[in-house]
């Protein structure tokens, strides 16, 4: 089969589209098999360069772990991608085609990123199961959440989820009287539950146990493949068990990409980051 | 999962609702069929007083939503209840036709008195009860829509968003003070004599309007039950407990608010027009600051984020005003003000909350 190389502007139109250029019912365009682009991106914050000239791409379905220093702009570049923060050069790309720049947060969720914060929010006075309920994919307008009900398939879909996260026991169960380590995982789920094809992890076993580590590493690694998993991780003991690839950033631009083996040995890396 | 209208839990509700049909029976009972001298006669005075109480639990249950469910602490929702109040105003002034002390047929009669010659365009249609009735809905309403498309919009929350409710209502009192707003200034409007045709002071339609009020109430109650109850009053506390992280799972938050405080203002501004004509005037000392604090505090005592919390605060504090105003006039402010206080830092979710705490415990 051949694919042209370049997608034409105008060109695939066998729907409407929205304003980024998303079919609205579609899946990005993914004909060179890289799910984000960011290019050049540099934000600042009066005078300090959070993210300068920052290149990173994501490919569909891999697994990638982000790490460096405090301050090297881990959880700004996680803000650019969901829209909280805009950025003052660069462009953002999901797919070949959906301009994410000119989104909003709901809309960039809607069209499959999903995040999971530092700290694990939850809704803890909801059960597990409505936090499940309230991040389920679908319409999210007032007048349609006013009058959803759950389907069949839904309920089956949240206790397929209940299952993937480890949580069917404590699905009655309120968000806030559950462990640190369980709420990170309902987190997850909530993120599952989005139908997100992004999925931006920030510090997932920050206060967990060993055991819980484990259960987290099995969790994400389970997880690549059908989605694409980015994971911005201190832990370096944590990003060893489950690197695929490794992008070391420092102050606020790639320093290093690639195996984790490779970056151990990089004298760049060791000097900023590991030799610490 | 299984979502029905009364979760089972909710003894709370059933109470409430089936204590409101029980008085919707019992009170025309009691008044109609004692005749006057007899114990249980219960006499026009309590019947227009229960009336009023039932019209501010509906101004409470509509503070209840947006500040107990959504997190909007609303200090401006008085300007709501006496828009509302104001549209039924306008239509019992119409029913004087010229029947007022200056006998005009076409002005009511502070626009005689301010020598006006022709009545005011906004005042057209108030001859119809239909108008009034859409108007008591549409611009409290319609204020809240775009009041609230501006501030959500910006993002606007906490205490800035509770400071300009209440430049709103403070504002709208100043400006219905003039006289030449064309709604009867300081005095307001009053001296009613018929609503739909019957007697505003007769005790028949003190009834039907006691009798309408637990209706409205009633009414009120169910459908803020089913909003509750729904993924959307989920979302609401959702809302009130993790704005970003909603925000972050897909939900417009700023339409969430919207709406829900438009509702919530359409409530108050029902709740109003329900009570102007059983107090018999409405003016601009509705829309005073206090009066929407005082709303705010009949929330907490009685327990934000549930219905009947709300419901019961309403009755409790105004019970408690009627008869410590009667008792200790001088006293009231300090006990209102004192009660406020005690709550906040003993009783975080109101009497509710301790009954409840009471219950678990046992």
């Amino acid at each position: 089969m051949i694919e042209l190389p370049i997608s034409l502007p105008g060109e695939r139109h066998s729907t409407r589209t929205n304003r980024a250029g998303l079919p609205l019912d579609g899946q990005p365009d993914l004909s060179h098999g890289v799910l984000l682009y960011l290019e050049g991106v540099t934000v600042s914050f009066d005078g300090f360069k959070a993210l300068s000239n920052l290149n990173l791409y994501i490919n569909d379905g891999e697994l990638r772990c982000i790490i460096g220093p405090n301050g090297a702009g881990k959880t700004t570049l996680m803000d650019v991608i969901t829209g909280k923060t805009r950025p003052d050069k660069g462009t953002v790309f999901f797919g070949q085609t959906t301009n994410l720049l000119k989104l909003s947060e709901p809309e960039i969720v809607q069209i499959g990123i999903g995040r999971k914060f530092q700290k694990p929010t939850v809704f803890e006075q909801h059960t597990v199961v409505v936090n499940l309920e309230l991040a389920m994919r679908g319409d999210k307008r007032v007048w349609s959440t006013l009058f959803a009900r759950l389907s069949a398939e839904q309920r089956d879909r949240i206790d397929e989820i209940l299952g993937i996260i480890g949580l069917r026991e404590q699905a009655q169960r309120r968000a806030g009287a559950l462990s640190h380590g369980q709420k990170q995982w309902l987190e997850i789920g909530m993120l599952l539950m989005q139908e997100s094809r992004l999925l931006l992890v920030d510090e997932p076993v920050a206060g967990m146990t060993h055991q819980e580590m484990d259960r987290t590493a099995e969790l994400l690694k389970s997880l690549a493949g059908k989605h694409s998993v980015v994971v911005v991780e201190h832990d370096m003991e944590f990003v060893r068990t489950i690197a695929d690839q490794v992008t070391v950033l420092h102050q606020g631009s790639v320093l290093a990409e690639g195996r984790m083996a490779e970056i151990q040995n990089d004298p760049r890396v060791i000097e900023v980051y590991l030799g610490v | 999962m299984r979502r029905s209208i009364f979760p089972q839990d909710d003894r709370g509700s059933q109470i409430t609702l089936g204590l409101l049909i029980l008085s919707m029976l019992a009170v025309p009972i009691l008044s109609l069929l004692f005749p006057e001298g007899h114990p249980l006669h219960l006499s026009t005075y309590t019947l227009t007083l229960l009336g009023k109480y039932l019209c501010y639990a509906l101004l409470a249950l509509a503070v209840d939503l947006v500040w107990g469910y959504l997190g909007i602490l609303s200090l401006g929702h008085g300007a709501f209840f006496a828009l509302g109040g104001y549209a039924m105003g306008m239509y019992l002034m119409r029913q004087i036709g010229d029947r007022g002390v200056y006998g005009n047929p076409l002005l009511p009669d502070f626009m005689v008195f301010l020598n006006w010659q022709e009545l005011p365009w906004f005042w057209y249609g108030f001859d119809h009860f239909w108008w009034a009735a859409l108007m008591i809905v549409l611009v409290p309403g319609v204020l809240a829509f775009v009041f609230g498309w501006l501030a959500f919009r910006s993002r606007v929350t906490g205490v800035y968003l509770s400071i300009i409710t209440q430049a709103l209502t403070y504002a709208l009192m100043l400006a219905f003070f003039r006289n030449d707003m064309g709604f009867g200034g300081n005095n307001g409007l009053t001296d009613f004599k018929n609503i739909l045709g019957f007697p505003v002071q007769a005790d028949d339609t003190r009834m039907a309007l006691f009798v309408a009020s637990a209706l409205a109430l009633l009414l009120g109650y169910l459908l803020c039950l089913y909003v509750v109850n729904s993924r959307l009053g989920r979302v609401c506390i959702a809302i009130r407990d993790a704005e970003d992280r909603t925000r972050f799972i897909g939900y417009r938050v700023e339409h969430v608010k919207l709406w829900i405080f438009t509702f919530s203002a359409v409530l108050a501004g029902i709740a109003g027009a329900l009570y102007v004509p059983q107090v018999g005037i409405i003016n601009p000392g509705e829309f005073a600051p206090l009066n929407s604090i005082e709303i705010v505090i009949w929330v907490a005592v009685g327990g934000r984020g549930t219905l009947y919390g709300a419901v019961a605060g309403a009755l409790l504090v105004n019970y408690a005003k009627t008869y410590f105003t009667a008792a200790l006039p001088d006293a009231w402010l300090f006990a209102l003000g004192g009660l406020f206080v005690l709550v906040t830092l003993l009783l975080p979710r109101g009497c509710v909350g301790l009954l409840r705490r009471q219950a678990a415990s046992s």
